[in-house]
């Protein structure tokens, strides 16, 4: 074999490029912000660096866009770029975006410095959005400890509070706990198949009979990315956590590393037709939804409210795992989506209202919100119903598609315990509003006008509930054939 | 039959040293043990013939990684562990519970992994074979390390980093 | 000769130590330390079935998986320097503003 032979094959082309053109741009992105932190004026470049992460991310959409068009495997058979990998780049660069809109004016309140702030919710988009398209198991995990990592720190980021550096060691020592079981997960599935791309682990799988050890395989690596989703019985860190971390970034955290890790799920459950899957799902989506809307029941705290809530809608989410691959695949994908707006925009709202050193998180300090701010009042009303699945809002159609995927799996035990849950966890969300309109508000003091870019992140998470509560029907779609794709 | 003997020599090193880390309450001490677990797994990848692992297992594990462990130890000057009740949830839930996880995966482990045996040298591990399968079959992930790496330093600077209303109180109180 | 179930046993042990150490013991750092224990018992398993299936590509995962250690340990160094400069200890159970 010729040298130059070898070199040759050894070089990437321009359409592997292509192939990770969003994750590219982000870094680039990330990588001048950190260059640019220190040269510019603290005072005056808070909002200059923001505008360049948000740049950042829309060329990152437009470029998933562009990639879109040009599907195919790149860098050897690591990561594939088909609609499955291009929905959940699209939703991840789009949650960036929203969220990194959200924090400009959490930054001014807090004084965070926000250089690294910006660059690490870049560069964490990074990871999720391979996680996404990786279909070899060395790219995930490397994927999914960049995404962790990130959030480790970003979550520790009000250096002020002491509970937020608790939360930063909690979320790690756990989290890293969760990529160790993870990790012992791939080695054995490397021992069952002797390979760690999807695509041979499925065909070996599918050719012979299937070791005990894939059982044991799936088994540990569900552990793990149950941590990461906060799916019960590993939920017990998330209140602690979004508590404790920043409201944007709970904003963030509870919405693009999930979205991250349900597309990685979604290949590892389906794509590998993992042996196994159905008990493991059955078991954890019940103990979510029923443990996290439990737990919401007497939470006076907002945010850990919320927390107990995410907790339930993995549970939910975790339904559609259970169900038939054509039909379960794209209503987890929707979950994904709805769940995404709705939860964004709840935590802008908690960003904005609890004010310098997040003062006003108690579900009291919220009455009279609707006297007091009537704007972000309609728009917290919104997003809570979104939550509890009230029709015309995304919350609905998520949660029928996902319960009538598992009516069609037969899965009719799953179906009663959601739908049960689902009435629970109205009361909670219900008692917000109730003080939210009901009661009189305890302090008078007039709240600080709405700024532009939170306004904008709220009116593009409110419409996007209401749409995808209106006319479903184009994402569905998106969805289902993105089904069709993850399956051949 | 030296293999074997090698192996359970330092098997047992490992496996003292690993429970050492669990029985010493001064963190210096398990930080060295661990560090003898790390050697001892050196040799274990020796007689697997992966000869570039156990090398890099020495320097970046039981060098970098737990020097860093040594320093932090020294910088906090942690003392003896306190013997707290530690959580009720742990012991309940926890310790059964992995106990009965460990017994699974070790019958599953022996019971269906075949007793195949493997030794030095059954597999082509030189440098050059594991040079051209990391940069070329997984330059993608050698490439994104770089990007968690960034991370960790970055990380690394923000939290360690002394913020100044600590200092403010400190100076005020 | 050794038989791959030894190693694998082995490496099972190691991380079952490890999952011991961090439900049990109460010193952050040690807690750290458990995983890391987990993590070279994960690696003893590649090695191992690297050596039975006669492929590289479980020693390559091994290289990665120290990286991603090593990116964990500075990480997690420094938010317990940070936690250890707002409380004043090293002590899980003192560490508990949050609680469940």
């Amino acid at each position: 074999m010729s040298l130059a032979f070898q070199a040759s094959q050894a070089l990437p082309r321009g359409t592997d490029y292509l192939r990770i053109l969003p994750e590219l741009v982000l870094s680039i992105f990330g990588m001048i912000i950190m260059v640019l932190d220190p040269v510019v004026d603290q005072r005056r470049n808070q909002k200059a660096l923001g505008t360049l992460a948000l740049i950042g991310s829309l060329a990152a959409i437009a470029s998933t866009l562009w990639q879109a068009r040009a599907p195919g495997l790149a860098f050897w058979n690591m990561v594939q770029v088909d609609t499955f990998s291009v929905f959940f780049h699209f939703l991840i660069t789009t949650i960036t975006a929203v969220v990194i809109l959200t924090s400009y004016e959490y930054m001014e309140v807090q004084q965070i410095r926000v250089g690294e702030y910006y660059a690490l919710i870049l560069f964490g988009a990074v990871g999720m959005c391979l996680m996404s398209s990786a279909v070899e198991l060395v790219l995930i995990f490397i994927a999914l400890e960049i995404s962790s990592i990130s959030t480790y720190i970003l979550a520790g980021f009000r250096r002020r509070a002491a509970i937020s550096s608790e939360a930063s060691i909690k979320y790690f020592l756990l989290g890293s706990f969760a990529t160790a079981f993870f990790l012992y997960g791939v080695a054995l599935m490397f021992g069952a198949t002797g390979s760690t791309s999807i695509p041979t682990i499925e065909q070996h799988l599918r050719s012979g009979s299937i070791p005990v050890l894939a059982y044991v395989a799936i088994a540990l690596m569900f552990v793990g990315l149950g941590f990461k989703v906060a799916a019960a019985p590993f939920h017990v860190w998330t209140p602690d956590v979004y508590e404790g971390a920043p409201a944007p970034i709970v904003g963030f955290m509870s919405t693009a590393p999930k979205a991250a890790v349900f597309a990685v799920l979604l290949r590892i459950m389906f794509q590998i037709h993992a042996p196994g899957r159905l008990g493991l799902i059955w078991v954890a989506a019940a103990l979510s939804m029923t443990l996290g809307n439990i737990g919401a029941l007497v939470q006076q705290n907002v945010k850990r409210l919320l927390a107990y809530s995410s907790i339930a809608h993995a549970g939910y989410l975790l339904v559609a795992f259970a169900a038939l691959p054509q039909n379960g695949i794209p209503s987890a994908m929707f979950y994904t989506a709805s769940y995404a707006a709705m939860n964004i925009g709840a935590f802008a709202v908690v960003s904005h209202f609890g004010g310098a050193g997040e003062r006003y998180v108690t579900l009291e300090d919220y009455s009279g919100l609707g006297r007091r701010s009537p704007v972000l009042a309609a728009a917290l009303t919104l997003f809570l119903l979104s939550l509890i699945g009230i029709p015309i809002t995304a919350g609905f159609f998520a949660k029928f598609y996902v319960f009538s995927a598992a009516l069609q799996a037969n899965l009719v035990g799953l179906v009663i315990i959601g739908v049960i849950n689902s009435a629970v966890a109205a009361y909670y969300y219900l008692r917000v509003i109730v003080v939210v309109y009901m009661h009189d508000p305890r302090d008078e003091s007039v709240l600080p006008a709405v700024p532009l870019e939170l306004g904008a992140a709220l009116a593009i998470t409110a419409l996007t509930t209401i749409y995808l509560g209106l006319l479903p029907g184009r994402v569905l779609d998106y969805a289902s054939r993105s089904a069709g794709d993850l399956l051949h | 039959m030296l293999h074997l003997v090698l192996f359970l020599i330092f098997g047992a090193i490992c496996v003292a040293g690993a429970v050492n880390l669990l029985v010493q309450r001064h963190p210096i001490n398990s930080a060295l043990s661990l560090v003898a677990v790390m050697a001892s797994l050196a040799v274990e990848y020796l007689l697997l013939g992966a000869e570039f692992v156990a090398a890099v297992q020495v320097i970046v594990y039981a060098g970098a990684i737990m020097v860093l462990f040594v320093f932090v130890i020294m910088l906090l000057n942690a003392g003896e562990e306190a013997r707290t009740g530690g959580s009720r949830v742990a012991i309940l839930f926890g310790i059964p519970g992995m106990l009965a996880g460990s017994l699974l995966v070790a019958w599953v482990l022996i019971t269906h992994s075949g007793t195949q045996e493997v030794s030095a040298g059954a597999l082509p591990g030189p440098p050059r074979e594991i040079a051209n399968l990391l940069f070329h079959d997984f330059l993608l992930p050698f490439e994104v390390t770089s990007v968690l790496v960034l991370i960790a330093i970055m990380g690394a600077v923000v939290l360690a980093a002394r913020p100044e209303s600590i200092e403010q109180q400190k100076r005020e109180g | 000769m050794v038989p791959l179930s030894y190693y694998l046993v082995l490496s099972g042990v190691l991380f079952a130590c490890g999952v011991t150490g961090f439900l049990i013991k109460r010193n952050i750092i040690t807690i750290f330390m458990s995983i890391e224990l987990m993590l070279n018992g994960v690696n003893l398993s590649f090695v191992a079935f690297a050596a039975h299936w006669h492929a590289l590509s479980g020693q390559i995962f091994v290289f990665f998986v120290m990286v991603v250690a090593a990116a964990e340990a500075a990480v997690g160094l420094a938010i317990i320097i940070a936690v250890y400069r707002t409380r004043e200890t090293l002590n899980v159970d003192q560490v508990n503003l949050l609680k469940l």
